[in-house]
């Protein structure tokens, strides 16, 4: 990690020490063709300096938080979500290369969410290798704060499904241009799950409890990997609709040649949709499915199966140049989620099992372009333990920044 | 300049929307009677500091990978007791193994507790051939420090094991022989070197201590040096469970406030209390008693009103389960604190599950439930009118 924070810095420091500041030119985003989510990895703001075929870009997100739940609250904070780092190289016509390297909350968590190489073989047949986003939901692919009207990532990509997965692997994707529509599909063969999900400090099943373990990166934790696939469809006009997979093994079922148990799978299946209507209102939508094989000898607390989604529904009102930004916006928006842990009832007594979460999300937002958005955000949630007690409200007020740089 | 005057005043509207909004458009703090959180007031702030740690200590998850199990019944003490109430069937704890006061037959086989349930690779317990059984459900932990501080010497005066007044209710202390980690109460009694135990639904736990390192290795597979034998091997292993951590969860369970009653002025409510009393229900389920010293202050020599004895009473065949703990007889059951009774439904998903393995779906059926010494008691209450039981009901759903 300090090797990459010194090549930055290097990376920098030549930057400033040249004169001719006219040779550093933003890399265009590619507005040419319909996107998909899939596109969001490369599709950002690059800053390339000359004909030095390596692009520089990140983003950034602070936001403030005043959160109180049942009457109490721990006061005001200020929050440095995330820095994230991006550099894109084309080492050939064919072959390119992006890494994503994201600082949390200041440097408790930093990551390397994506540092993959892409060899162009075909445009239906590209060979990917490295450390991949798994490409499981919409929000995974697209996560990038400054894209979002709201400051808190949904809660069902990131306490249903693991926000930001990535692991190392290899596999394919592809894409097909026609005149009405985009098809598109990825299929990778990663390192996968281990059994944090089913013992973590969550008391749930939680999925992105496997990103807790720090040697996925260098082996995986069964020795069976995880299969991703993902295909997307987007009709001009309508929107983009995905469906995506990913599952495997979550267990340790052997170790040493010893064999402990059979093999336990996590399966997940989502369902992503995104479009944008005459009113030039923006709908976004996810909803995913999780099935884990949790033995039947262990507590209900870790439930098989789980469920949940979100929608947002983001309006511009106001779109003309505004205090010297000349492509400025003015936002209101609504999130609406949800997300049921532990799907399912009782042994004891046939009850419904709840654990589950919802929550709206009122917004407004300013955008000086779209790559900087300052956004106000209001949540209310209303989240019921297992036994499915009275549900314990939690409101939040959040004002935030950030920007792709 | 007026511009920038317009600029201002909208900038400050917007905060002070701002501010009020936090206030008005945020949830409001559960009133102390809605509840059956939190801690007693008037904690000094070091013994609110414990109460905090405490409460962590409370809510922490065990996993396989920090000692839970192998074989268990639940990961965390919060999850037999949400919002500090009494449990819920999903946790039922099965006893076995003790039909008499000699002991438990079965410790070498599992016993006194069953591990139903295993962390993956290992097989969960099942009750041995041969022995008897009973279901649990967890108590509540609220009050539970008044209880704690009440003397030995008030026990004994409310016991009457020959029944000398006649009333068949009869009620007798539990004698254990109390584990070397407990620290006896001042003027502690005791009876051929054992001493009256009063937690637990048979009343076998001498203190709070005994009940809590016994609910760490029992219930969770969590030994401490307290209790240091290994459900699942049977043999001493290292703590996995401070007793820092051990202690501060004790302090939190013993500075939990006593419930508080809801609609005590109601007329209904008023005339319940003394349908309750008439009855003769109160002479198990005490409305008051006294607390001695206690080091922790707001706990010493208070009158508090918890409506049990702490005493053992014979309950009848239907409630004899054959199995018992100490010197408790099958049939003899502690009798269950009412306070904070009609708040039990917050804490077990919106249903009652009362008595001591949650049979029950309603106070009027936990009282139809009663047998043994409170059978002349059951038989008063049916023969009370439709109003008069109505009345009885909204008292004990008061509490």
């Amino acid at each position: 990690m300090k090797n990459i924070l010194i090549i930055f810095s290097l990376l920098a420091l030549n930057l400033n020490s040249q004169s001719d500041s006219s040779k550093i030119k933003r890399a265009p985003t590619d507005t040419s063709k319909m996107l998909l989510n899939m596109d969001a990895v490369y599709n950002r703001p690059f800053l390339q300096y000359g004909k030095i075929p390596v692009a520089l870009g990140g983003y950034m997100e602070a936001n403030t938080n005043y959160a109180v739940t049942d009457g109490i609250t721990e006061g005001l904070s200020f929050q440095m979500r995330r820095m994230t780092l991006f550099v894109s190289s084309s080492i050939h016509r064919k072959i390119k290369f992006l890494s994503e390297i994201e600082f949390e909350d200041g440097t408790k968590e930093i990551n390397i969410e994506f540092a993959a190489l892409d060899f162009q073989l075909h445009h239906l047949v590209n060979f990917r290798g490295g450390i991949i986003m798994n490409p499981i939901g919409g929000f995974n692919q697209n996560h990038d704060g400054p894209r979002w009207e709201f400051i808190d990532r949904p809660i069902s990509a990131t306490q249903l499904l693991p926000a930001t997965f990535s692991n190392v692997g290899f596999g394919f994707y592809g894409k097909t241009y026609q005149p009405k529509y985009v098809w598109a599909y990825e299929l990778y063969l990663t390192n996968g799950w281990n059994d944090r999900i089913i013992g973590n400090s969550q008391n749930k099943t939680y999925l992105p409890a496997t990103k807790l373990d720090p040697e996925r990166f260098e082996e995986s934790f069964n020795g069976v990997p995880m299969t991703n696939a993902k295909t997307s469809l987007r009709f001009k006009g309508i929107g983009e609709i995905g469906l995506s997979y990913m599952g495997g093994v979550y267990n340790k079922f052997q170790d040493d040649g010893l064999t402990f148990d059979k093999k336990r799978r996590a399966d997940v299946f989502a369902v992503d949709f995104n479009t944008s209507l005459r009113t030039k209102t923006n709908i976004t939508a996810e909803f995913a499915w999780t099935f884990i094989d949790v033995p039947d000898t262990y507590t209900q607390q870790y439930g098989k199966k789980q469920h949940g989604g979100f929608i947002d529904i983001v309006q511009p009102l106001i779109k003309r140049p505004m205090f010297g930004f000349e492509k400025a916006s003015f936002n209101i928006a609504m999130r609406a989620e949800y997300v049921d842990w532990n799907v399912g009832t009782f042994n004891e007594t046939g009850g419904n099992i709840a654990d589950d979460i919802f929550s709206i999300v009122p917004a407004i937002s300013f955008r000086t372009s779209s790559q900087t958005v300052i956004r106000l955000n209001y949540r209310y949630q209303w989240q019921k333990d297992l036994l499915g007690n009275p549900a314990s409200r939690t409101a939040a007020i959040q004002f935030g920044i950030s920007s792709y740089f | 300049m007026l511009f920038l005057m317009k600029r201002l005043f909208i900038y400050f509207t917007f905060l002070t929307i701002l501010v009020i909004s936090c206030k008005k458009l945020t949830p409001k703090l559960p009133e102390d009677h809605q509840i059956l959180e939190g801690p007693i007031k008037g904690l000094t702030a070091a013994e609110q500091d414990q109460f905090l740690k405490g409460d962590i200590g409370f809510g922490a998850v065990f996993t396989p990978q920090n000692g839970l199990g192998p074989i268990f019944v639940a990961n965390s003490c919060a999850s037999c007791h949400a919002g500090d109430g009494k449990g819920h069937p999903f946790t039922t704890l099965t006893r076995f193994g003790q039909t008499d006061s000699t002991g438990n037959q079965f410790v070498q086989l599992g016993g006194p507790q069953l591990q139903n349930r295993a962390i993956p690779g290992y097989s969960p317990e099942i009750i041995p051939s041969g022995a008897t059984s009973s279901k649990i459900l967890p108590p509540a932990n609220t009050g539970l420090g008044y209880l704690d501080a009440v003397s030995d010497q008030d026990l004994l005066l409310m016991s009457d094991p020959n029944d000398a007044d006649a009333d068949g209710i009869s009620g007798v202390p539990n004698w254990v022989n109390v584990p070397a980690y407990c620290q006896f109460r001042a003027n502690a009694i005791s009876m051929n070197g054992k001493h009256m135990a009063r937690f637990g639904k048979k009343g076998a736990a001498y203190d709070l201590i005994q009940q809590t390192a016994n609910a760490y290795n029992q219930d969770m597979g969590i030994n401490s040096t307290y209790e240091s034998i290994d459900t699942y091997r049977k043999q001493p292993v290292e703590p996995e469970v401070s007793n820092t951590t051990l202690q501060n969860v004790v302090f939190y369970l013993k500075t939990l406030k006593a419930p508080v009653q809801r609609n005590a002025n109601d007329a209904d409510v008023i005339a319940g209390k003394q349908i309750f009393m008439s009855t003769g229900c109160d002479k198990c389920h005490r409305a008051e008693l006294k607390t001695g010293s206690s080091p922790i202050k707001v706990l010493s020599n208070i009158t508090f009103h918890p409506y049990t004895d702490l005493l053992l009473h014979d309950m009848g065949p239907a409630l004899d389960d054959n199995y018992t703990e100490g010197s408790a007889k099958t049939s003899e059951w502690k009798t269950p604190a009412l306070w904070g009774l009609g708040l039990s439904k917050k804490s077990q998903g919106g249903s009652y599950f009362l008595m001591h393995d949650g049979r029950a779906h309603s106070i009027d059926e936990a009282i139809q439930l009663h047998g043994g010494e409170a059978l002349q008691i059951r038989l008063a209450y049916g023969n009370l009118s439709m109003t008069e039981r109505d009345q009885l009901l909204k008292f004990l759903e008061s509490l």
